[in-house]
């Protein structure tokens, strides 16, 4: 199994980054784009019971691999 | 004194700390392992600036599970005075000691340049031998330096005078040129509510000799042995 996490700076939070791709698509000329949101992306291998996994990675999330005060994260766990 | 000055793999401005602090101001520094679960018989903890564990995940995030950390933050529950430098600032923002937290620089650049700050607040052990109305000139170098932290907090913050640096310009005007970083309301370092946890994104110890340019961060180290004085004074007596 692998889980899968993107963790994405929260609105609140400068992100130039985000910013920077947005005026470069739009100056490329790309229509109908909007804001840009640039984060990260795990990928972990994992193995063992599904609803154990979850519960673990959320706490690792929430602990580790995500800072509450700046990001979000979403969590999903697949065969 | 006795100073602990923490070292982690990545560390870089350690040493400097420690020169600073002996053969400055006449202090005891000692360095400290990350792998160290114990911090030994110290006044003060100084987490210094550089990029612990290659600043991998998010800056200081690693850092902050490291063994001597666990005595940090037992050191600073127990009331002991904890300084973070740049890096050691991310690191205690991360670790929770210090509200808020630092990001990517608003330029995206690697900024590395002398700034002024302004003192907020005397009131504060980090703070109290800083002269009234002192502009301190000092260097930052830094890519992740822009503080953040929800409106909330930063209300309660300004309430409680834990706002202690903000970068201005040469008058002390809070102007967003004089902000190197895009730091909400300027914000270059902050203290928990109790005051005893400190960070800053400048390196003092870099600008505390006249050779070098510049002694304006000298004040901070000696606000900090000032307050570690009286404290061991108000113990004795």
């Amino acid at each position: 199994m692998k889980a899968k996490i993107i963790i994405t700076p929260k609105k609140a939070v400068l992100d130039p980054q985000g910013q920077t791709v947005e005026r470069a698509l739009a100056h490329m000329g790309y229509q109908g784009v909007g804001k840009v949101h640039v984060g990260k992306y795990l990928e972990i291998e994992v193995e063992g019971d599904k609803a154990t996994l979850e519960k673990q990675l959320d706490e690792a999330c929430h602990k580790f691999l995500s800072n509450p005060v700046i990001e979000d994260y979403k969590l999903e766990i697949v065969d | 004194m006795n100073f602990a000055v923490l070292q982690f793999p990545g560390s870089n401005c350690d040493q400097d700390c420690v020169h600073v602090l002996k053969n400055v101001l006449g202090q005891s520094a000692k360095l400290v392992w990350h792998k160290d679960t114990s911090l030994g018989e110290v006044d003060a903890v100084l987490v210094p600036g550089g990029f612990s564990y290659g600043d991998y995940l998010r800056t200081g995030s690693i850092a902050r599970f490291s063994p001597v950390m666990q005595a940090v933050q037992q050191f600073a529950a127990n009331g002991g005075h904890v300084l973070g430098i740049c890096n050691g600032f991310q690191i205690l923002c991360e670790a929770g000691l210090l509200p808020g937290a630092l990001v990517r620089n608003r330029s995206l650049q690697f900024r590395c340049e002398q700034v002024y700050l302004k003192t907020v607040t005397k009131n504060s052990p980090f703070t109290n031998q800083v002269a009234d109305g002192k502009l301190m000139r000092v260097p930052i170098a830094h890519g992740e330096g822009c503080y953040f932290a929800d409106e909330e907090t930063l209300a309660k913050m300004n309430a409680n005078g834990q706002v202690l640096w903000q970068y201005c310009d040469v008058n002390g005007n809070l102007t967003d040129d004089a902000n190197p970083n895009g730091s909400l309301q300027n914000i270059a370092g902050v203290c928990n509510e109790a005051k005893n946890v400190a960070g800053l994104m400048p390196h003092p110890e870099r600008a505390s000799e006249a050779i070098l340019g510049g002694d304006d961060g000298k004040a901070i180290f000696e606000s900090l042995i000032h307050a570690l004085q009286n404290k061991g004074a108000a113990k004795a007596a």
